[in-house]
């Protein structure tokens, strides 16, 4: 075959394999979602965080503001210390209030802020104090049957009295 | 009978002995090619024709395998998915499974078996001509004019086939789920961005397929050059090509997965 041709072919090849990891990187992965500029971190303790993950998005209104650093187990106070990577263009307020929600019914676990009312801005390096756990299930399950169990007992003592 | 157990024994002595030094003269082999890793890039010409023979000559069957593999990810994962009626989560599916495991594993099969075979057949086929003999005796490393060009060559293919596979299947799950199926078209994307992580999952698929590339180019390079100058010999070392190189790629893709995925 004709010299340029097979040069010609291997550069379209190479030109394809790179247009590949591109596309995959941009259009499959999360490389432009998880480039949220310059941010500052913050820290925040839980109780329970339940299934959150490190990359878990951080949300406030819905919209994604920044993503979770990283977690480590606190072994002073027995809680989990979850740090969170914001983006530099949104501050909150010190008194942010820091829940674990989760996506749908079986969705993946994300924080959301929701601003309180003080007038001090959050800080790099700062450590949310309001903070909710996480909602789990089995927990949630016990109490009801729990409250179930003790409501059929005292209305059975109260028929009993009467 | 005790004749009997001598023979057994003395056959396992012999299987073993030449096992040993199949993987000595194989690890020899890598050895001058990485020797002759300057002098090959000196010529890059006989490179880019390796390319061409392995990378360029494989792209239509990966392609095409790769939609089709694709397509029936993408009706077998919303069979399943919407029973639990997450059907959304086909992007993930497809996406996942095809970057982590079959872009590089099946494009590794493939390439076994269609550019490895054919690197095989063609050096035992010099080699039973005598040709890399004629090499040697003009004083032309048979070594670096051969198989090192042919090595690298099939080490850069590997990963843009891979690449390629993995890009054109989730095109071909796009295509069964979005069009023909009707899952939402914005779910489909932004599920698969969110749970795709770059690092963890895209460029963990690109070692493993440079991996497969290294270990399938040079399992069809070696058994090539050891392959007995005859046609039953090159006919024998072209069917070890690809038994061996599934069979090392499939463990080593146990063993790579496991250092990976962090339990």
């Amino acid at each position: 075959m004709e010299r340029t041709t097979v040069d010609l072919w291997v550069g379209v090849f190479v030109a394809l394999g790179l247009a590949a990891i591109f596309g995959l990187a941009l259009k499959v992965g999360n490389l432009t979602s998880s480039n949220i500029g310059d941010t500052y971190t913050v820290t925040a303790a839980f109780e329970n965080i339940g299934g959150l993950k490190p990359h878990a998005p951080v949300k406030s209104a819905g919209v994604v503001i920044g993503r979770v650093d990283g977690i480590v187990f606190d072994s002073k106070d027995y809680e989990a210390k979850v740090t969170i990577k914001l983006d530099k263009r949104y501050q909150f307020p010190t008194d942010t209030f820091a829940n674990i929600y989760t996506a749908g019914l079986l969705g993946e676990q994300y924080i959301g802020l929701e601003a309180g009312g003080e007038e001090v801005q959050l800080k790099n390096g700062d450590k949310i104090t309001h903070t909710q756990d996480a909602v789990v299930l089995e927990k949630m399950i016990s109490q009801f049957l729990y409250n179930k169990a003790s409501d059929t007992k005292s209305s059975e003592s109260t028929k009993a009295a009467e | 009978m005790f004749k009997g157990l001598q023979s057994t024994l003395v056959g396992l002595g012999h299987r073993a002995i030449e096992g040993v030094w199949r993987i000595g003269a194989a690890a020899r082999l890598f050895f001058y090619v990485w020797v002759y890793l300057f002098e090959s890039f000196k010529r890059p010409r006989l490179i880019v024709r390796e390319i061409f023979a392995t990378g360029v000559l494989s792209l239509l069957i990966i392609l095409v395998s790769a939609f089709f593999v694709g397509m029936v990810l993408g009706l077998q994962g919303y069979n399943t998915l919407q029973k639990y009626g997450s059907s959304e989560a086909i992007g993930v599916l497809v996406a996942l499974s095809l970057v982590r495991e079959l872009g590089p594993v099946v494009t590794a099969l493939l390439f076994a078996g269609r550019a490895g075979t054919a690197i095989t057949a063609e050096i035992g086929l010099m080699k039973a001509t005598e040709q890399l003999s004629a090499m040697e005796m003009m004083a032309v490393s048979p070594v670096a004019r051969v198989i090192a060009p042919r090595f690298w060559a099939g080490v850069i293919s590997m990963p843009i086939l891979a690449a390629l596979f993995s890009m054109v299947g989730v095109l071909g799950g796009y295509f069964v789920a979005v069009p023909i199926i009707g899952v939402d078209d914005g779910a489909f994307w932004s599920q698969m961005q969110a749970s795709v992580d770059f690092r963890d999952d895209i460029l963990n698929g690109v070692i493993k397929s440079v991996v497969f590339g290294v270990v399938c180019t040079m399992i069809a390079l070696f058994e090539g050059y050891d392959a007995p100058p005859t046609a039953e010999g090159v006919s024998r070392a072209t069917t070890r090509t690809v038994v061996n190189s599934s069979l090392a790629v499939l463990a080593l893709d146990f063993i790579l997965t496991s250092f990976m995925i962090s339990v």
